[in-house]
């Protein structure tokens, strides 16, 4: 047990934490000192009641269960870790994940996943507005629908949509590549739908699959949006997207 | 018939309105229908620290002695919150400039220079490189909109976090990289794809405000153990107001940047037009932090358009805790220098007027990632020359400060100050020469 958390206990080679009368700074600060051998390699967390930034920073491949909503930045910046998440998680949830796995069981606010890296980042309910805003390579799979703005400026990475996707889609996007099921209320500058090819079709399952959700959606139902690159030089022809 | 060649004629006259620069600028825009971008800062005259004066010691202060008595100039950063602050040795630190913008020659250049005089570097829009932390004692690691190459290791290694909400050359714009620089080691710390036009974003992705950065400062605390100062450097837009939101939002440090300060490219419209000049800003992010409570609580640090010691006493002298220094110190490195002189001409342009970075040919190798320009900066010179310039804005500070009696560069004060303009005492809110007059005085700020 870590003596620098004032209440969690071992039960079953479970560590429990209680957020109602730990803090975030003691769990994090518990979380971060693990050694990498440890043997406390499940957590589960109890009350989050909406606090920020929990579970941020961790690099070892331990796994957090929270039971309940949390606020900002939950998983920031996540390595390695499995982070589950019993609940909704407000903005920011996952941003800049380098690898590991993000679950939210509920609904999520703004720019979930943004600018990640690396890792999966799973949905079940909506994500809002800039869901996987500046991707850099993370997997993010949304089960219910995305807000506008998702994907702005998508750099690397792969979004997939299981329900709808709200205005400016991919807006200024690099080479993410997004992945809808159901409408989309509208594109963003420079995106663009793309054929569906079978390497496509193959990717999109390898990421269904890695959400466990392979058979459980027809492949054949998704639209594929990409960039058209015209934006990647500054030239005179495109004023009117500068 | 009146006989053209006798009748006398006027002088040719241009007009002060369409000058020379003007039209060149309507037939560029004419010839290539797309906005100037060049790097460098504001090069319009606007009010400065020029305008202002030290009155030095008389009857009823006294000097210290020039080369006996001490004059400390050590500074600490980050002391509100950061378990481990950052002990600089002299209140001038080099600010934050790109790898991408800057080739790794000019990056381990300035590492090396800064570290030599016990001072701190920065990184900049496109991440850390191992060249940068391994030749820089203190390392500032900035977070910026954009977050390329963002990374927690990164995170862990560095000394200071800066968060970047705006840059005095362009408040409110977001980094323009052109496709000439980024090449293939520039594009893989950006995630980008090699030869692109690069346009950062202007705006941090997942927040907006103060109550936001508010929680954002706190998940940076959290990832690194509330071990390390966290800045937050703003464009001179409003500084009193953002620098209130800055120290509401828990800063450790507040960063304000000038309209002088350089860019490595922007439009050149943006430059010139938006943001306010240095010194109108320092005393307005000074009054913020004494209203607060938190004048040297929270570290208040200035840059744009420092160029010599007499440029960082006055600034100190207004209240600012240190300040940073970019284009002096890519000049210290090389840049623009009249040995290229030939070089410069066949660019078009003239040593000491070169500004087009963003086109990476830089014959000094510094703003460029040409293999063979870069070649030609030796990082170990280089940083040298960047050492003795930091030396002599140190030496030069404290001559100041002594001969207005201060025995630390933080005791200059604004009392210390009268300045020459009617301008320049109203921005600075210090008395016009020769009067008790401040103009604006009784005003807000
Ligand atoms: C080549 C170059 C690159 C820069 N890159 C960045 C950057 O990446 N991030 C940033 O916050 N500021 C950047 N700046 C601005 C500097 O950090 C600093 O605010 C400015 O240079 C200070 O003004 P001065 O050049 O007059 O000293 C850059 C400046 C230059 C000259």
């Amino acid at each position: 047990m870590n003596l620098s958390l004032r209440s969690s206990s071992v039960l079953d080679g479970t560590t429990h934490v209680d957020l109602a009368t730990s803090t975030v700074r003691e769990l994090n600060g518990a979380l971060h000192a693990l050694k990498p051998d440890t043997n406390e390699t499940l957590w589960k967390i109890a009350n989050p009641r909406g606090l920020h930034a929990i579970a941020a920073g961790l690099d070892l491949p331990v796994s957090v269960e929270i039971d309940g909503p949390v606020g900002y930045y939950c998983g920031g910046m996540n390595k390695q870790a499995r982070i589950i998440i019993e609940g909704t998680a407000g903005v920011g949830v996952a941003e800049n994940m380098m690898s590991g796995l993000v679950h939210v069981k509920g609904d999520a606010s703004q720019a979930a996943g943004a600018t990640g890296n690396g890792g999966l980042l799973i949905i079940d309910g909506n994500a809002s507005a800039r869901c996987g805003i500046s991707m850099k390579g993370i997997d993010i799979v949304v089960k219910g629908s995305v807000g506008h703005l998702s994907a702005f400026m998508g750099q690397a990475g792969t979004l997939t949509v299981l329900g709808d996707a709200g205005e400016a889609l991919g807006d200024s996007l690099y080479e993410a590549k997004l992945f809808v099921r159901g409408t989309v209320a509208g594109l963003g500058a420079d995106c663009v739908e793309k054929e569906m090819r079978d390497e496509h079709k193959a990717l999109l399952a390898s990421k269904l699959e890695a959400a466990g959700i392979l058979g459980e959606v027809d492949i054949s139902e998704f639209r594929r949006y990409g960039s058209s690159r015209t934006l990647y030089h500054f030239h005179v022809d495109n004023v009117s997207s500068y | 018939m009146n006989d053209i060649t006798n009748t006398p004629r006027t002088t040719p006259r241009a007009s002060a309105t369409f000058d020379e620069y003007t039209l060149s600028e309507i037939r560029r825009a004419a010839a290539t229908g797309i906005y100037d971008i060049r790097g460098a800062g504001a090069k319009r005259k606007v009010p400065h620290f020029d305008d202002l004066l030290f009155l030095g010691a008389s009857i009823s202060r006294y000097p210290l002695e020039g080369y006996r008595e001490k004059c400390s100039t050590e500074v600490l950063l980050g002391t509100r919150f950061a378990k481990k602050p950052i002990a600089l040795k002299i209140p001038i630190t080099i600010a934050g400039m790109s790898f991408g913008s800057l080739s790794a020659n000019a990056k381990e250049a300035l590492g090396r220079g800064a570290s030599a005089m016990g001072t701190s570097t920065t990184t900049g829009d496109g991440g850390m490189t191992n060249e940068e932390r391994g030749h820089s004692t203190q390392l500032v690691y900035q977070y910026l909109p954009s977050r390329y190459g963002m990374n927690p290791d990164d995170l862990k290694r560095c000394d200071a976090i800066e968060v970047v909400v705006g840059q005095g050359a362009k408040p409110g714009g977001g980094g323009m990289l052109l496709g000439q620089k980024i090449t293939e080691r520039v594009a893989k710390m950006r995630t980008l794809p090699v030869g692109i036009d690069q346009r950062s974003a202007c705006r941090h992705p997942d927040w907006t405000g103060p109550d936001d950065l508010e929680i954002k400062i706190e998940e940076l605390r959290e990832i690194t153990d509330w071990e390390k100062p966290i800045y937050v450097k703003v464009g001179a837009a409003r500084p009193y107001y953002d620098t209130a939101l800055a120290v509401k939002s828990g800063a450790d440090v507040v960063v304000v940047d000038g309209m002088q300060g350089g860019t490595a490219a922007t439009q050149e419209v943006f430059i010139e037009n938006v943001g306010i000049p240095t010194l109108a800003a320092v005393r307005q992010a000074v009054k913020a932090l004494q209203d607060l409570g938190m004048h040297r609580k929270v570290q208040l640090i200035v840059s744009g358009g420092i160029r010599n010691g007499a440029d960082v006493a006055k600034a100190l002298a207004l209240g600012a805790d240190a300040v940073a220094i970019g284009t002096a110190a890519l000049v210290a490195l090389g840049d623009n220098d009249p040995h290229y002189a030939a070089e410069y001409e066949a660019l078009g342009t003239k040593a000491g007027a070169y500004d087009d970075w963003h086109e990476g040919r830089d014959p000094a190798g510094i703003t460029t990632q040409d293999p063979a320009l870069m070649a030609r900066l030796d990082p170990v010179a280089a940083g040298r020359r960047l050492a003795n310039y930091l030396a002599v804005l140190t030496l030069e500070c404290q001559t100041i400060a002594r001969a207005c009696g201060k025995s630390h560069v933080h005791n200059l004060e604004p009392e210390d100050l009268v300045a020459l303009t009617i301008e320049a005492a109203a921005m600075a809110n210090v008395p016009l020469a020769g009067t008790d007059w401040i103009p604006g005085r009784g005003g807000n700020f």
